[in-house]
């Protein structure tokens, strides 16, 4: 398993993109083929909308690394590849995370989320469901906790970064 | 009155400077096709018997010529029968444009009548590609086509254009645009000064240093800055298959090509010396058996125009993106004259003792020997087209070349049936020049259907058949390694390839033995009108040597049988290297 080898690092690449048809196609296509693996994956328009940015995490040693960076800039449709590991950037990523939960149970997991600072964002009759912003190991945290009450579906987010101060990313 | 897209297109072509386009209609690009029926006089259209066929001739004007070779087809299956073709030029960089027709926009994800994701099929090999989704892109589409095509790194770039888009009206007055500006796509010609010094010094301060040179050499037009190198540092060069022509056969400094099938000489060097100086190649494992002892005690310099290339199969010590050529002028403003006496001699001793040979004294024809007699018939001279398997090797072995552009193969992709239809393209792009194209029996029968092609268009090429009667090279790989269990590799069945040609309208020759291919050849070399088959029976037992098999290295090396007890002393001079180094 390649995952398991000592130089095998998780690396977070933020990719500029033409925001046109077939561009995640192409990104997806060349990680498939050239058998490099996406840990996560996010998408979004920037404020300019010709330019779409997508946040990967992908795991491998340098030199792979270094291939995926350089084979992702040969493709026409990337404008601009940066790996932001171990710089100064904010990391964030959004979890929804439903509990099974008895009415008498509400206020512990509330007090659970005021301490992470998320929030409720729906109550079933034994549900409820809780929003969380945070770094990946935040969520995992809270996940864990949540876990002795019975978790019943996540769904996250891919990571999104960017550079704090004036840098750029 | 307006102008429609197509008509648009047509003149976007003509203004790139495309002169001839190779192809087969049908429904969804009719509306293209009538566009070149008004121009026929300014855009020649030359209509295959496949669109594979068209791909590889695109591909072979393109290399021959080093100007954009431009295909075209139908939606569906004419956009898979390119398929092939495209991922040859992909392999080995070559400018190929390929135009498909689409289905209408409307229809498209619906599975409609001949119908394909051309765009998705060929995504990983085509440098890029486009789906025109409007007319008023389309010239604009066209522009960067080209621009990306023949730019960088060179490779194909496929343009898919549903036949709404082409019929579509636009105003008359339509511009095409003049310039194209790609935000996302730029090129570093020159290399980066420190790097350039680096590699200066080293240059300056080695004792045994090998260029190896590649197929961007001649993309880039750096032939005569290789030369110029080698000659004034006295380096010996040792050249892939891509770059066979780029520095010639016949200079005192030229080692042939290295790798699988290349000199003694060339891998000797290769796997000896102390500077190992690439240009324009990729260290493919063709050339490098196992990466990992490939020319294992040199220092790297490695010159590429794709960053990518640099450091993916072997690390290097010095990367230097850019362009061969202007890479190559930097370097030389830092360079002295050098000599090294000593690794000269050692190189030519290796030229000299362990050159490439055959058994001269058959009574069988040896396809070396055709190919040697070939080369003296034509001075050396000829455009030389191969196919695929020992062909290939042979010609690229015994067939001197002195220019760029003179040898085409395919390589990267090793595709059989590249050969035949590369050479009409070759043809085509050199009307003035001799084209030979050297096939074997298996590859030429893949697309010997555009003989049609060559003889409607009086294609005076000279296509030699080493008909061995089998997959001549699968046959090696299993006398060598598999017993000699012919596992499906006996052709049974061939074709009479002399009527074959008389079928087609050409002209077939026979020769059966050493003392008839002279005058055989001299006879197919005074016809001018039309394409000339030579079926040469070849003694199907002929192996290609030397031969480092797949993955291995020096020391797997299987010498011909003339130098087999020489090997042990071979391999105490590369342990000798080695340990000097260590
Ligand atoms: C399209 C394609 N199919 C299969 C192969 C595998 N292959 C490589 S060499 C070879 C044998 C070629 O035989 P022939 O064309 O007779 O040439 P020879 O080696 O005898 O010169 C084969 C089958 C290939 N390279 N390309």
């Amino acid at each position: 398993m390649a995952n398991e080898r000592k130089d095998y690092e998780l690396h977070t690449l933020s990719v500029l993109v033409e925001n046109r048809p077939g561009v995640l196609a192409r990104i997806a296509g060349l990680f498939r083929r050239r058998g490099f693996n996406i840990e996560s994956l996010s998408v979004s328009t920037t404020d300019d909308p010709t330019v779409s940015r997508m946040t990967i995490v992908v795991g491998g040693d340098d030199a792979t690394i270094e291939q995926i960076t350089k084979q992702l800039n040969k493709l026409i449709d990337v404008i601009k590849v940066q790996d932001h590991t171990g710089e100064d950037v904010v990391e964030r990523e959004l979890s929804l995370i439903k509990v099974s939960c008895e009415p008498e149970q509400r206020s512990e997991i509330l007090n659970l989320v005021t301490i992470f600072r998320a929030s409720i964002v729906d109550v079933g009759a034994n549900t409820m469901m809780i929003e969380i912003t945070g770094t990946e190991d935040k969520i995992n945290a809270m996940l864990e906790l949540l876990r002795p009450y019975g978790i019943l579906e996540v769904a996250r987010t891919g990571k999104v970064i960017l550079a704090r101060g004036s840098k750029t990313t | 009155m307006g102008i429609k897209a197509a008509e648009l297109l047509v003149h976007t072509l003509i203004e790139e400077g495309v002169e001839i386009i190779f192809g087969i209609p049908g429904g969804a690009v009719l509306e293209i096709f009538d566009a070149i029926y008004h121009h026929r006089d300014k855009l020649k259209f030359v209509l295959t018997r496949h669109e594979q066929g068209a791909a590889h001739e695109a591909d072979g004007y393109a290399r021959s010529t080093g100007k954009v070779g431009v295909c075209m087809a139908t939606s569906g299956p004419g956009s898979t029968n390119l398929v092939t073709g495209l991922a040859a030029a992909m392999m080995d960089s070559s400018s190929v444009v390929a135009i498909t027709g689409q289905v209408a926009t409307p229809f498209i994800g619906r599975d409609a009548f001949q119908e394909t994701d051309t765009t998705g099929v060929t995504m990983p090999i085509t440098k890029h590609n486009f789906l025109a989704m409007s007319a008023e892109e389309l010239p604009r589409i066209i522009k960067e086509a080209f621009y990306i095509a023949r730019t960088g790194r060179r490779g194909p770039v496929l343009v898919d254009i549903p036949r709404d888009v082409s019929r579509t009206e636009l105003d008359e007055d339509f511009p095409i645009p003049k310039e194209v500006s790609l935000r996302s796509y730029k090129v570093t010609l020159r290399g980066h000064p420190l790097m350039v010094k680096r590699a200066a010094e080293m240059i300056a301060n080695c004792s045994k240093p090998t260029l190896y040179i590649g197929g961007g050499v001649i993309a880039s037009g750096a032939s005569d800055g290789v030369r110029e190198l080698a000659e004034r540092c006295n380096i010996p060069v040792v050249y892939t298959l891509m770059a066979k022509g780029a520095f010639p056969d016949n200079h005192p400094l030229c080692l042939g090509m290295g790798g699988m099938h290349g000199t003694v000489a060339a891998n000797m060097a290769l796997n000896t010396c102390d500077l190992l100086i690439c240009i324009g190649a990729r260290f493919d494992d063709r050339i490098t058996g196992n990466p990992k002892e490939f020319a294992k005690v040199s220092k790297k310099i490695h010159i590429d125009i794709d960053p990518a290339e640099v450091g993916k199969n072997v690390k290097v010590d010095v990367p230097i993106v850019g362009d061969a050529k202007a890479v190559l002028q930097q370097l030389l403003e830092n360079l002295q004259p050098k000599r090294h006496d000593s690794w000269l001699e050692q190189v030519m001793d290796w030229k000299r003792n362990y050159p490439l040979t055959y058994d001269r004294s058959s009574e069988l024809l040896k396809p070396q020997y055709v190919v040697e007699v070939t080369a003296k018939l034509t001075n050396n001279s000829a455009i030389v087209v191969t196919d695929v398997g020992q062909n290939q090797m042979w010609a690229a072995q015994y067939y001197p070349c002195s220019r760029p552009r003179q040898f085409i193969s395919s390589g990267g992709l090793g595709t059989m049936g590249f050969g035949f239809p590369a050479s009409i393209g070759a043809q085509f792009g050199n009307p003035d020049k001799l084209v030979v194209a050297f096939v074997g029996d298996g590859g030429f029968q893949m697309t010997m259907y555009e003989l049609a092609t060559a003889v409607l268009h009086s294609l005076p090429i000279k296509v030699i058949i080493f008909n061995n009667f089998f997959l001549g090279m699968v046959k090696q790989w299993q006398d060598l390694f598999f017993g000699g269990r012919h596992s499906a590799t006996m052709l049974h069945g061939n074709p009479d390839f002399v009527k074959v040609a008389e079928a087609f309208g050409a002209i077939g020759f026979r020769v059966q033995k050493p003392e008839e291919l002279q005058p055989t050849l001299e006879r197919a070399l005074e016809v001018n009108d039309k394409p000339c088959i030579i079926d040469c029976w070849v003694d199907p037992n002929e192996h290609v040597y030397p031969m480092i098999p797949a993955g291995g290295t020096i020391k797997d090396l299987i010498l011909p049988p003339q130098f087999r007890h020489k090997k042990q002393e071979l391999l105490e001079q590369v342990a000798a290297a080695h340990a000097a180094a260590a």
